[in-house]
């Protein structure tokens, strides 16, 4: 990684006492606010800790607890329904903008007006659309009343919840994760589009035998770090739905959340913390293999 | 590489277009709300633009009506005041960008230039903490700051991103790697320490890298809900998204005060979009940056 060279004088200094007030801050930080807090929580999640009581040890009666609890598994059934939701709109959209931008346009407005969802809180976003979803007053319904569908309770109905939470947050991130992939699409180099176009490839034809396959790297990468942000979700649904109607929105990060600061049972959360951050390893290790697979096809 | 017309083009404009529509009308809606009379929202026609536009909801959110005056038009008659929250949530977005940025860069250019025993290894376990959903170190992270006495004050609220996180300090890192080398050499031969490469060499060369990271802590420090939502709910210190979300509940379940949620909701997009006017730029270059590596 670093190259030495062994003829510098100047390069064979060890660098210690410097170093070390380089990284004060961070490790500071780091110590503090991610080691401490690590060796916390797993203690925590072993205990029946819930802010007012001093911790006890009870094992693994956390963990046991988890896999007989309905609400836990309810609420990983229906996270995995919104990532599937919103993943799969948010990655098709942004790669058929990304595509158009590509070969289109490079303007700056454009991809700045494409952001500008992205720029705004989620909380920002779920009241917006809460207000533009409203039964009674909402744009949409008024929208849809004018072609003769009765007023839709896109939040409140237990069905449509999670699929019109998952668009909400398609919307405030599609632009986002097309700009990602139009960069990616950027270091394709032109002249491959040159030479199909003259081999006669229509649009299509490129966009399947050049684009994609080049753009599979990134893509993956996107697909990572997107996929993950999504099992995160919380601030839409702490907005508009609370997790209502019946469960069908209480995603995982609500479900963590309410058992810590709701009903206190901070072991418990601090458990059920851990078996999101084992699921969420295992999908990354699982992705990680999938991005050098594809990396291999680059060359 | 230009091409003549064609209907695939005039397809692929015609759905862009849709695109930026789709992305800018609710804004729109947003804003024709907050300009609407709260006693006209049965009543109003559904145009562009309101029948009687009225910028009575700005001032009330702001702070500055009476409570008689908000209630009137259409507030719950609870308190708000977003200037406040507004000027909250640009310290808490300048503390946490300046600090951290500045934090990051020397650690960063210490991963990537010193040599120390134990480098990489540390690097490894900082960089492992990216693996870990936030909320599992969120939960103590409340108990200390509370333990601390740090509930409802800015410090507390800052305290956790202050001094780092593991994805500036890799960003970062990785930007050192990939400057040359000569110049840091030639002035190490003359004299210099590593602070003075540091402060005179590589800080200098890494301008764009620096603004890079710094907005994108902005943008993500502006967005933050659920951390500052647990330490800082007291009226004081409230940032705008958690004043926006205090202010929902304060209004009643059944008619929620659409008009003034709105011109708040408004409010938490200015800033943003002085942003994008005058950094649009930076900003989209930001993503080339991340989308390419």
């Amino acid at each position: 990684m670093t190259s030495s060279t062994p003829h510098h004088p100047a390069r064979r200094r060890d660098d210690r006492r410097a170093a070390w007030w380089f990284l004060v801050p961070v490790l500071a930080g780091f110590g503090v606010f991610y080691g401490y807090p690590a060796v916390r929580g797993l203690w925590y999640s072993v205990t029946d800790y819930t802010m007012l009581n001093t911790p006890s040890f009870v094992g693994a009666e956390n963990y046991s607890a988890l896999m007989r609890d309905g609400d836990f598994w309810n609420a990983l059934k229906v996270t995995a329904w919104y990532v599937l939701l919103n993943i799969g709109s948010q990655t098709l959209l942004a790669l058929a903008i990304a595509a158009l931008m590509h070969r289109l346009t490079r303007s700056v407005v454009l991809r700045a007006t494409l952001l500008l969802p992205w720029l705004v809180p989620n909380v920002t976003v779920g009241l917006l659309w809460m207000w533009l979803l409203d039964t009674n007053l909402g744009f949409l319904n008024h929208l849809l009343g004018t072609v003769g569908i009765g007023p839709v309770g896109f939040l409140s109905d237990a069905s449509l919840a999670m699929p019109s939470i998952a668009a909400i947050n398609t919307w405030s991130y599609t632009g986002y994760t097309a700009l990602l992939l139009y960069a990616g699409m950027l270091q394709i180099p032109q002249y491959l589009y040159e030479s199909a176009a003259i081999d006669g490839a229509g649009e299509w034809r490129m966009f399947r035998r050049v684009t994609l396959p080049l753009l599979r790297p990134v893509l993956a990468l996107v697909l990572v770090v997107s996929l993950i942000g999504s099992f995160q979700i919380f601030d839409t649904i702490a907005v508009t739905t609370k997790g209502d109607p019946v469960g069908a929105t209480r995603a995982i990060y609500f479900f963590i959340y309410e058992e810590a600061f709701r009903f206190f049972h901070l072991g418990y959360a601090a458990a059920a913390a851990i078996c999101l951050a084992l699921i969420l390893g295992v999908l990354t290790a699982v992705q990680m293999r999938l991005l050098r697979a594809s990396r291999s096809d680059l060359a | 590489m230009r091409r003549r017309f064609s209907p695939g083009r005039v397809l692929g404009w015609t759905v862009l277009t849709v695109v930026v529509v789709g992305s800018v009308f609710p804004f729109w809606w947003m804003v024709r709300t907050a300009i609407t009379p709260a006693a006209d929202m049965y009543t109003d026609s559904s145009a562009l633009l309101p029948d009687n536009p009225t910028l009575v909801n700005f001032a009330r959110v702001l702070g500055l009506t009476s409570e008689a005056e908000a209630r009137a038009a259409g507030g719950s008659g609870a308190h708000v005041d977003f200037a406040r929250y507004l000027v909250n949530s640009v310290v808490y977005c300048a503390l946490i960008a300046g600090f951290q940025t500045l934090f990051c860069a020397m650690a960063g250019y210490a991963f990537a230039r010193l040599r120390f025993p134990g480098r990489d290894l540390v690097f490894g376990i900082l960089i492992s903490a990216l693996m870990v959903p936030p909320i599992f170190t969120l939960l103590p992270n409340f108990v200390f700051v509370k333990e601390l006495g740090l509930i409802n004050t800015m410090a507390g609220m800052v305290a956790p991103s202050l001094l780092m996180t593991p994805f500036a300090v890799f960003f970062l890192r990785q930007f050192f790697l990939s400057l040359p080398r000569d110049v840091e050499e030639a002035a190490i031969l003359d004299g210099n320490g590593p602070w003075g490469v540091f402060w005179r060499i590589a800080l200098p060369m890494s301008r764009g890298p620096l603004i890079t990271i710094g907005l994108t802590t902005i943008v993500w420090a502006w967005k933050d809900y659920l951390w500052p939502l647990l330490v800082g709910r007291a009226e004081e210190n409230r940032l705008v998204t958690v004043a926006l979300g205090v202010f929902l509940q304060q209004s009643p379940n059944t008619q929620p005060d659409w008009t003034g949620l709105m011109a708040a909701s408004t409010l938490s997009v200015v800033p943003v979009l002085v942003l994008l006017v005058f950094m649009g730029r930076r900003l989209v270059q930001s993503l080339n940056f991340t989308g390419s590596k």
